[in-house]
């Protein structure tokens, strides 16, 4: 099968008229290809003015493809994680031999932070929740200007590389987290809602040090109807 | 008295085309600037307000409750010694003790280049990667975020920053072509050396 009869067949799965089974499409392609980079949702420069179109570039095309390509080799030592979903290896880490505990985590990390950020933004994106996530924003913070103010302080305080969280914690409460480098909500049992990247490669052609700048502008491209859909499956 | 932002030791174009004036700019203008800030805010009118820069890094590394102060502490100074670390037309190698206790302690200085770009290129997130003098051995080391090798015990002697503010600008992702270019065209061997020079005679 080539490429293109996989993204094609891939597509058609994720519409229900033909679920491919995953065995047949892993072994289908390289052996070594067992996580994919996801191509983005929208162009590259349909973030602007909010996000320009190199610092996606370089963001997708390098930064996430080296994670992919990181966690790649590394689970092909290991075969009896093979098969296993990216957020099954981050919620159960420590199942993970120590040979590649630490590579699973950064670069497992990276792949699924990656993952939720890109469909996690959109170019119509911005504005405010509604329904479920709406509510349960009132009640947790007072209003969304409150959780935005909190969001944002806990992303610039955070120093050296992260990311800020809205999770849903084991109590099935909203939260707002930090966590270093490529560190996973997942590897603290909370389910990650929204998150904004606050490594410095996802600013710094655009933003250089003003940080608190790309927080405020990232909020005009939340996707709060993905954000709202995962609240709702995390319940 | 105050901490200072000390002067880049050469002018802001200087180590092009390697590292860019907008880099030096930026780097030193607004980070480097921002962490002096923050630290003469942090420790204003407190005992660490009197102390030398690398008794507030060692003093604050011990002390959980000083962890802002530590980070802005060890970012001044790490960001001082890295300036100082490198000079227009730098690079080559290095000569002399030094030269022969890098042979001796890594095998060649071949080798010490390995290891100091894999430090730099394996330190995931933000950091540093440094030649240190640890006892009586020379060791490449990396660091997350501000740590610093004085709180262990080590004396630095080289550092190159791999924070991306570092090198985003001229290299984006690629941190190996910049930590290739900083051996190969920015090290100041002369600084280095007496570094070395002088933690031996202590």
């Amino acid at each position: 099968m080539n490429r293109r009869d996989f993204l094609h067949l891939a597509a058609i799965g994720t519409t229900g008229w033909f679920l491919a089974p995953q065995g047949a499409i892993a072994e289908s392609t390289s052996p070594t290809n067992f996580f994919s980079v996801p191509p983005l949702p929208y162009a590259y420069d349909a973030l602007e003015p909010f996000i320009d179109r190199r610092t996606m570039t370089f963001h997708h095309d390098k930064h996430h493809a080296a994670y992919v390509s990181n966690l790649n080799r590394a689970i092909a030592t290991v075969p009896e994680l093979q098969g296993q979903s990216v957020e099954l290896l981050l919620r159960n880490l420590s199942a993970v031999p120590d040979i590649i505990r630490t590579t699973v985590r950064n670069n497992g990390g990276g792949h699924h932070n990656h993952s939720l950020f890109w469909t996690g933004m959109n170019p119509n994106g911005g504005g405010a929740p509604s329904g479920q996530l709406a509510a349960a924003i009132e009640q947790q913070f007072s209003n969304l200007s409150a959780l935005q103010e909190q969001f944002n302080g806990a992303g610039a305080r955070l120093f050296g590389s992260g990311w800020v969280w809205l999770v849903l914690d084991s109590g099935k409460q909203l939260q707002i987290i930090t966590t270093p480098n490529q560190d996973s909500p997942l590897m603290a049992g909370a389910t990650p809602l929204l998150g904004n990247d606050v490594w410095e490669h996802a600013y710094y052609l655009k933003y250089q040090n003003r940080r608190a700048d790309y927080l405020k502008a990232w909020w005009n491209v939340v996707h709060w109807a993905e954000i709202e859909r995962r609240y709702i499956a995390a319940l | 008295m105050a901490f200072e932002l000390p002067a880049l030791p050469y002018e802001r174009t200087a180590l092009e085309p390697h590292i860019s004036a907008n880099t030096l700019d930026f780097h030193h203008g607004k980070h480097h600037n921002g962490y002096v800030n923050n630290l003469n805010n942090l420790v204003k009118d407190t005992e660490m307000g009197t102390m030398t820069l690398e008794e507030v890094v060692v003093a604050a590394a011990k002390d959980a409750s000083k962890t802002a102060i530590f980070n802005n502490a060890a970012q001044v100074w790490n960001h001082t010694f890295y300036w100082n670390c490198m000079k227009p037309n730098g690079g080559g190698t290095p000569t002399g003790a030094l030269a022969a206790k890098i042979d001796n302690d890594f095998g060649s200085y071949e080798k010490f280049r390995e290891a100091f770009k894999a430090a730099g290129a394996g330190q995931f997130g933000s950091g540093w990667a440094w030649l240190v003098l640890d006892s009586t051995s020379l060791k490449v080391t990396k660091t997350l975020n501000a740590d610093n090798p004085l709180t262990a015990g080590q004396v630095p002697l080289l550092t190159m920053d791999v924070w991306e503010h570092a090198y985003y600008l001229d290299y984006q992702n690629r941190r190996p072509d910049y930590a290739q270019t900083f051996l190969d065209h920015l090290v100041n061997w002369e600084f280095v050396a007496a570094n070395f020079d002088q933690a031996i005679a202590a």
